[in-house]
């Protein structure tokens, strides 16, 4: 094996390592993920394994056969059609075309749609194109078809949207007048997407993935649980995801809770025991790429999540590997000779239902 | 598209060109972990787990089952129509199906 090993940072960048320093960032990252997420790390055959698969001198690597698993995407059709802010490579097709191309050029388990504008609050005021292109779309997929979003509680405050921006209190010091403002956006954003959701029920709906929930903290990942949960009371038949934002949830709020559990600073073994008994179907887990650190630290770190995710959960766990998250690099076009280890590592250590 | 592409290379289960969307279904219908939608999904197609990626088996099985191929054969069930078959083998619901059917008088 050569001591010169070609592998990247967590920005792109191709470094070259030893295979010591290899084996160093990896066990750095996956002790990292130990410390801060309260879970076992990596065992030393895993560590060994993991070494291997970055040391791999093939620009690809990919899982053994019978082992592949399933690829679900938020809004993955997108990026034929939109621009560069959304990762897109800018062929204008429509809407349809990209999904049905996605769906059997590509090769994809499911396919998806989703506003251009991806979260549920823009969606709310333009339902009705949604759901005639939804339904129109259904009618020709084969491949499962979600429509995604995300709850993107952001959005709610001023001046976006009707309640006081909680940063703009919190700066005053007025932490019970931020606490309150949030719950009260949570509020809306619960009802948008019941609002929503049942909506394309009506239109035949396959499945709703609610995408990066609790990007604005544990407010906004209170909404889409309690969205869940009240979906699902009257529409069981409708398979849905609930999708993380992070390795642990922001505590924007820092009281918010859902069964009793505190949401602030919950971890990935947590987080999908809240969707869980939410009543989700797929759990979303993901883990944000540190772009100072390596590939293999990342990627380390990820897995060591990953794995205490999909042994606590009962229900399929997908993980985010989209860029920056779980070790896949934080650049546009995120070099394949890392998303394909990302990948493989995913699936045979950390046990992944799907990416 | 690389990244998803990548993914779909490097761990996916191919989709309509293999069994992968099948497996998909009973993840999200049943809430079933890979390793147990796989062999429900193996089950019912009467082959092995290792069957459900193997595109020589597969593509076969899909044009006489009737659920859908990634290679366009004229007057071949896809779509609804695919999907209606896929319902009917795996034994699960699909909203689409249910709401074409009950738009079309079909029994359901």
């Amino acid at each position: 094996m050569i001591d010169a090993i070609s592998t990247r940072m967590g920005d792109g960048e191709r470094v070259t390592m030893s295979a010591s320093e290899l084996k160093e960032e990896i066990l750095a990252g996956t002790e990292d993920a130990a410390e801060k997420g309260g879970v076992p790390r990596l065992t030393d055959d895993e560590l060994d394994r993991l070494f291997e698969i970055m040391a791999d001198p093939n620009r690809m690597v990919s899982v053994e056969p019978g082992k592949e698993v399933i690829v679900t995407d938020d809004g993955g059709t997108m990026s034929f059609y939109s621009g560069q802010d959304g990762g897109g490579v800018g062929v204008p097709l429509s809407r349809l075309q990209a999904i049905l191309i996605y769906e059997r050029a590509c090769g994809a388990d499911t396919t998806s749609m989703g506003h251009s504008d991806y979260s549920y609050k823009p969606v709310k005021s333009i339902v009705n194109f949604e759901m005639n292109e939804y339904y129109t779309a259904s009618q020709m997929t084969t491949a499962p078809f979600f429509y995604g979003a995300q709850p993107n509680l952001g959005l709610y405050y001023q001046p976006d949207g009707p309640c006081v921006n909680p940063a703009e209190l919190l700066g005053k010091g007025d932490i019970e007048g931020a606490k309150k403002t949030q719950e009260e956006a949570a509020e809306y954003l619960r009802k948008d997407l019941g609002f929503v959701v049942r909506k394309l029920d009506t239109v035949g709906c396959e499945g709703i993935n609610f995408d990066t929930s609790g990007s604005a903290g544990d407010a906004d990942y209170w909404a889409a649980l309690q969205a869940v949960r009240d979906l699902k009371k009257n529409l069981p038949h409708l398979p849905m995801i609930l999708g993380a934002s992070g390795e642990f949830i922001l505590g924007m709020h820092g009281s918010v809770e859902f069964d009793g559990k505190r949401l602030a600073g919950m971890y990935p073994q947590d987080q999908v025991k809240m969707a869980e008994a939410a009543g989700a179907d797929i759990a979303g887990v993901a883990v944000n790429t540190n772009t100072n650190q390596s590939v293999a630290w990342n990627l380390a770190r990820a897995t060591t999540f990953v794995k205490a995710a999909t042994a606590a959960s009962n229900i399929p766990v997908h993980v985010n590997v989209g860029m920056g998250v779980a070790g896949v690099p934080m650049m546009e076009q995120p070099p394949i000779d890392s998303v394909s280890r990302v990948s493989k590592t995913l699936v045979e250590l950390g046990k992944a239902d799907g990416l | 598209m690389g990244m998803h592409i990548s993914h779909i290379m490097t761990s996916g289960m191919g989709g309509l060109r293999t069994a992968g969307d099948l497996v998909a279904w009973m993840q999200m219908t049943r809430r079933m972990k890979i390793n147990e939608a796989k062999e429900y999904v193996a089950g019912k197609l009467g082959v092995e787990v290792l069957d459900l990626t193997d595109e020589e088996v597969m593509r076969q099985l899909r044009e006489d089952l009737g659920l859908g191929l990634v290679t366009s054969v004229a007057g071949s069930p896809k779509g609804i129509r695919a999907k209606m078959k896929i319902a009917e083998l795996l034994g699960i619901r699909i909203n689409s199906v249910d709401l074409f059917k009950s738009q079309t008088g079909y029994p359901r």
